[in-house]
């Protein structure tokens, strides 16, 4: 009994935390890249899971309308990015304050719209497979959370693959690195970072679906996403996107582990724990490198 | 690179630096401060409709909200997502207190204070090490765990929240609603006096010198860590105080309410749209924001209210980031 509730807790977290991976890769792009704290980020990612549900209304599979919902995600990030562009970074140096209160405001005005356009009521799609479950001995894997789970390393592994052998991918980590150096090897880095930027926007969509391919979700379920995302891009250490995932699971699993043997409703405060431990204890993640 | 720019604008001399002579402006606050009281105990004993209470304690509450989220996120530069922790930590402990030993408002409010003034004084120790966002986000998770936390006592009512029934009030001041009105006016004049010591006193300095350039700070002297902790003291004691009346002005308390978003976004929304380099600023920003909020929860609905402010947030922060009074300043530049 202990045995079994164990390893489905286990089994669970990993799941899990691989769909938090897949919530916090735009902001490990924005975030631990561009160092531009967009904690509108979780909002996208439930104005993704809307745009989903609203497709899966008229019949299509949620990946399906997610893959062609990428386009329009990345044009709004290109836009989005120019906006903040020109309020802050033509000024000189960034004021973070002011940035982070824009982007609060922005991840308020992206709920309410969707609040007033669709009601407090949960958003959810309809897929054949959620309610079926692959068992395997004691582990039971429901579909609705191996799918998700699934899409994580997959878009992590093409963006890492993006990001190490393409000409605009190592231009994006060049950015990172040395904005200035940049420049002066003829490559203007306003279109680098607005690029990575679009990047990220688009990655909400996917994450979007995973997330509501898991569960209903509601306008402001990005609430409670803003700490698990942040919380994992900073103990996966700033823009380190194997970190990522690996951040992400342990994130999960103790989540559930918590969830299971102590109440769930302790579980909210598990990722904010480590979070906050992680800032007190080890401020460059695990696989960070101090700065 | 980064380091030698940061000195650059801390070194560049500030434009409005005028030689503040505390003499005669005290005695003219102080004066003002003691004439706002008053005209609230007036208030009390002239206006019969007791709705009249109900909208000003709320603007009220409003100016000492703003006013302590001010002291660390206008003038240290920290900004705090997580006024609500501290408002909702300031809340529960005077609930807590009236349930087990039905104590009273005088007791409530100085024991919020030392709660919130610990809860500031813990988060600046874990954030120590990081800086700006980190510790934004710091805040966030600051309110989400004491969310969690309320919502586990059972004997704070958990999610349900729970209804108590406040002492019986002095008989001068007319009514329940009446007399919280006047505690919170008074802790709102309390927490002005209090900002308004810190800016002109060597403390503000330091704080002013915090925002423009930690780093910078620290090489020339200024003790950045004895400063920090303090902000956050002081700020997190003022916020919680804010927080102790509402029990005795609701009779019912729930986490939802006390850790919800309207408030944590009034609190940035209405010194920024104020001001948020000076006392005046927070004051402005939240009568304006706060009666209109009045005016606009009965004849509009609470989303399109919270879509209006977040609209007028990103307004000021792209068109005006020192608020009102920084437009004011603008123009009287222009002027000249």
């Amino acid at each position: 009994m202990f045995l079994d509730q164990f390893v489905n807790a286990i089994g669970t977290g990993v799941m899990l935390g691989s769909i938090y991976a897949a919530l916090a890769l735009g902001l490990a792009v924005t975030f631990g890249l561009l160092h531009i704290p967009n904690i509108a980020h979780p909002a996208f990612v439930v104005a993704g899971a809307y745009v989903v549900a609203v497709g899966n209304s008229y019949g299509f599979d949620p990946l399906l309308v997610a893959v062609v919902a990428l386009v329009p995600f990345y044009v709004a990030g290109l836009a989005f990015y120019e906006f903040y562009a020109r309020l802050f970074e033509r000024r000189g140096a960034a004021d973070t304050m002011n940035a982070l209160t824009l982007f609060f405001g922005v991840s308020l005005v992206v709920e309410t719209a969707l609040l007033m356009k669709f009601g407090t009521n949960q958003q959810s799609v309809n897929v054949a497979y959620v309610g079926q479950s692959l068992v395997i001995g004691l582990l039971s894997l429901p579909y609705r959370l191996l799918v998700p789970a699934l899409l994580a390393p997959v878009m992590i592994g093409l963006l890492w693959v993006y990001l190490h052998f393409t000409h605009a991918g190592i231009a994006i980590r060049a950015v990172a690195h040395d904005e200035r150096a940049l420049s002066v090897s003829g490559i203007d880095p306003r279109w680098i970072k607005r690029h990575a930027f679009g990047i990220a926007a688009a990655t909400a969509v996917i994450a979007g679906a995973a997330l509501i391919i898991v569960g209903p979700v509601d306008p402001f379920g990005g609430r409670l996403m803003i700490g698990r995302a942040f919380a994992v891009v900073v103990l996966a250490g700033m823009g380190s996107l194997p970190g990522t995932i690996a951040a992400g699971i342990l994130i999960g699993v103790s989540e559930s582990l918590v969830a299971a043997f102590a109440s769930p409703s302790w579980a909210p405060a598990v990722a904010f724990s480590i979070l906050l431990a992680t800032l007190a204890l080890r401020p460059a993640g695990l696989f960070g490198v101090r700065r | 690179m980064t380091a030698k720019a940061s000195v650059m604008t801390a070194a560049s001399p500030r434009p409005r630096a005028p030689a503040r002579l505390p003499g005669n402006r005290t005695l003219l606050f102080t004066l003002g401060a003691l004439a706002v009281l008053a005209l609230g105990g007036v208030m009390t004993q002239t206006l019969a409709n007791p709705y009249v209470f109900f909208a000003a304690f709320v603007i009220v509450q409003s100016v000492a909200l703003a006013t302590g989220w001010n002291v660390l996120g206008g003038y240290a530069g920290y900004i705090n997502f997580g006024a609500t922790a501290f408002y909702g930590a300031g809340a529960y402990t005077a609930a807590f207190l009236l349930k087990a030993f039905d104590a009273s408002i005088f007791l409530c409010l100085p024991a919020a204070a030392l709660v919130g003034g610990g809860l500031g004084l813990m988060m600046g120790y874990m954030t120590l090490r990081v800086q700006g966002v980190y510790f934004a986000i710091g805040t966030i998770a600051l309110v989400v765990m004491a969310h969690t936390l309320v919502l586990n006592i059972d004997y704070l009512g958990g999610a349900s929240g729970m209804a108590l029934m406040a002492p019986e009030p002095p008989a001068w001041t007319g009514g329940q609603v009446q007399f919280v009105f006047l505690v919170m006016l008074g802790i709102a004049v309390l927490a002005v006096a209090c900002a308004r010591w810190i800016e002109i006193s060597w403390v503000g300095r330091g704080f002013r010198a915090l925002r423009a350039s930690e780093e910078a700070a620290e090489c020339a002297g200024v003790p950045t860590f004895k400063l920090k902790l303090s902000a956050c003291a002081i700020s997190g004691a003022i916020l919680a105080m804010t927080g102790a009346p509402l029990i005795f002005y609701a009779s019912f308390i729930e986490p939802e309410t006390v850790f919800g978003l309207a408030l944590a976004l009034n609190a940035i929304a209405m010194p920024l749209i104020g001001g948020k380099r000076s006392w005046p600023g927070p004051i402005i920003g939240a009568v304006l924001l706060g009666s209109v909020q009045q005016a606009a929860t009965i004849t509009i609905s609470s989303e399109l209210n919270i879509l209006l402010v977040g609209v007028v947030l990103i307004g000021f922060v792209a068109a005006a980031p020192d608020g009102i009074l920084g437009l004011i300043d603008t123009l009287r530049k222009g002027r000249r």
